[in-house]
């Protein structure tokens, strides 16, 4: 592909990769998976910095996640300041659709060619610097957004790459298989596949139950020949700390980082995060 | 800052401000200077209505009820919940249903309802929907594509271009209800199925959520939409509500209402509460397979909750 300059490549020079989080079916974990991905990422050196935007333009969830919600965009002579959500340091910069709008209940009720249009000002206004990765939350589906995005990143294709979210249930692998689909119409590497909401451990007995279904993820990786990436399962704490909000932890820069530290699917994302290292590594 | 909120429609060719080509400024706008419409939208056409819509009138002049399952959010139950509501509705036989789903990218309709092999044939009258049963037709983009695994890359035109055919050359028959499954969020599909049952009304809107902020954040956002455009709301389901462990039958919260969930929801806005349905794997398995939870498990919690909001829907809608 011909590297045409254009102002999204020239403001995403110097970002190392860009990794977007598809899924095909809503509600899946795309953006809760984004979200620990940005953190592990961050959290992987003490210098690495991270970028996480969020196309899903008509149902952004990464602001509450990462609990500034209530943030908005400044403007700089360089270009839209990020929210930096992780205090003075400002490694991990965040980008939404949802810090644009002047109330959280506010809907954003466009077609394509708007959706288009932002997506294209996110990727080449915002001011996003030096970035070891980029990772880009997006809506469900195959659509506008996704080939804004292919579109518009085409100047950088050979630093893209996705991870595909499913949940066992055979009407999400569907979905991820038409994900799948696409990311091959689009010649974009997939880095592999990550089986979310993968049983449920009742916290009266222990007991596990698989509240939509396992395996399937496993499964869907052996036959396309895709990297299994790992399981998480319905992990009721990290919902508890991505659903929470702002807390006010005074003793720390980053109290959503450590809130997350200490749940299970923390433990079990560095697994997830060192494939998905691996995989980057291999591309 | 702010984000401009115009529903207007916008051609994929548009300069940056287009105007949209049914507002009062098409071809008239400073940033229609040089645009390849200009002349079209100058001349006043692109404001004369969709010549689709007079047939949409006429095909949708024998369907008594027509209602919008709706959630912001994806993957809180909106097609779940679509079938259970049209089983519950053709369990009567002399009721007819008929299931419209207008997710594009992600068709679940065929694979809940267990006919995700069938196809869509055409006859003279138009479009053939796939039958369940006898008092239940179902139309969904899945019957149309080779194999379940193509995906559809579609941007905002072809998907509204669809929307309109399955509204008027689908032959829906008389229908006493015609049931609409959306896709998460608020655009394209969404403004295309307002805009093209405008004449013919709709009469309600259903709004799913599971109980955590981040869901009810994106029903506050459908809320709105309906509000914009004028789409009544017959209310609320919270779905995911809750589970119960099926060996110790201890209760649990896997999406915590960390804001109040669908209940608080209501309250600050004035629309009823439905009801709450728990989680019970026996739903997301039975949509798997492709069959009717409500038949399966009538013992279940799950299922009571459900007929008895399909009762209260009925009871809005005065039926």
């Amino acid at each position: 592909m011909a590297t045409q300059e254009t102002a999204v490549t020239r403001r995403l020079q110097n970002v190392k990769h860009v990794i977007l989080v598809l899924a095909g079916k809503g509600g899946v974990g795309k953006s809760s998976v984004s979200t620990q991905l940005a953190l592990n990422l961050y959290n992987s050196s003490s210098t690495a910095r991270v970028g996480i935007l969020d196309v899903d333009l008509t149902g952004p969830s990464i602001p509450r996640m990462f609990g500034v919600d209530n943030h908005g965009v400044h403007q700089s002579s360089s270009g839209w300041v990020p929210v930096y959500v992780d205090g003075p340091s400002a490694r991990l910069a965040c980008m939404s659709v949802g810090f644009l709008l002047k109330n959280k209940g506010d809907s954003v009720v466009w077609r394509g060619p708007k959706k288009n249009g932002m997506i294209r000002q996110f990727l080449s206004d915002v001011r996003w610097g030096d970035l070891d990765y980029l990772v880009i939350d997006t809506p469900p589906g195959t659509s506008d957004e996704h080939l804004s995005l292919m579109e518009h990143l085409a100047g950088i294709h050979s630093r893209l790459s996705a991870v595909i979210v499913t949940t066992p249930q055979a009407v999400a692998l569907m979905d991820a298989m038409k994900c799948l689909s696409f990311t091959r119409a689009v010649n974009l590497p997939v880095l592999g596949l990550i089986e979310n909401m993968s049983g449920y451990v009742c916290p009266c007995c222990g007991e596990i139950s698989n509240v939509f279904s396992t395996g399937g993820g496993v499964e869907m990786a052996r036959k396309e020949e895709l990297r299994f990436l790992g399981t998480l399962p319905v992990d009721t704490e990290l919902v508890s700390v991505l659903d929470g909000g702002q807390t006010d932890e005074e003793n720390s820069a980053f109290p959503l980082l450590e809130r997350y530290s200490k749940t299970p699917s923390a433990k079990l994302f560095q697994e997830i995060l060192k494939a998905v290292l691996d995989s980057l590594v291999a591309k | 800052m702010t984000v401009g909120l115009d529903p207007k429609s916008i051609p994929s060719n548009a300069p940056e401000h287009c105007p949209g080509t049914e507002s009062e400024q098409a071809g008239k706008s400073d940033a229609c200077a040089g645009c390849d419409n200009k002349d079209v939208c100058a001349s006043g056409a692109t404001k004369l209505p969709d010549p689709a819509l007079p047939f949409i009138k006429e095909r949708m002049s024998t369907v008594k009820r027509k209602i919008l399952i709706l959630s912001g959010k994806g993957g809180v139950g909106k097609s779940t919940f679509t079938a259970q509501l049209g089983w519950a509705f053709a369990a009567d036989e002399d009721t007819q249903t008929g299931i419209m789903d207008l997710d594009i990218c992600g068709p679940s309709i065929p694979t809940i309802l267990g006919i995700a092999s069938e196809q869509v044939h055409s006859s003279s009258s138009g479009w053939s929907p796939v039958y369940v049963q006898d008092n239940m037709a179902v139309m969904s983009v899945g019957f149309m594509l080779p194999t379940s695994k193509d995906a559809i890359m579609w941007r905002g035109p072809k998907k509204n271009g669809l929307i309109s055919q399955f509204l008027k050359d689908v032959d829906w028959g008389t229908l006493d209800y015609l049931l609409v499954d959306t896709p998460p969020g608020t655009s394209d599909e969404h403004l295309s199925i307002v805009q093209y049952l405008k004449d013919s009304g709709i009469d309600g809107a259903v709004l799913i959520t599971t109980p955590q902020e981040v869901a009810l954040q994106d029903v506050r956002r459908e809320i709105d939409f309906c509000r914009k455009v004028g789409i009544r709301i017959l209310g609320l389901v919270e779905n995911m509500s809750g589970f119960v462990c099926p060996s110790c039958k201890g209760e649990s919260q896997i999406f915590k209402p960390s804001t109040g969930g669908a209940k608080r929801l209501a309250e600050e806005t004035g629309i009823e509460l439905l009801g709450a349905v728990p989680l019970d794997p026996r739903i997301g398995m039975s949509a798997d397979y492709g069959i009717s939870f409500l038949d399966e498990y009538p013992d279940s919690p799950a299922t009571t909750a459900y007929l008895d909001i399909i009762d209260r829907i009925k009871d809005i809608l005065g039926d």
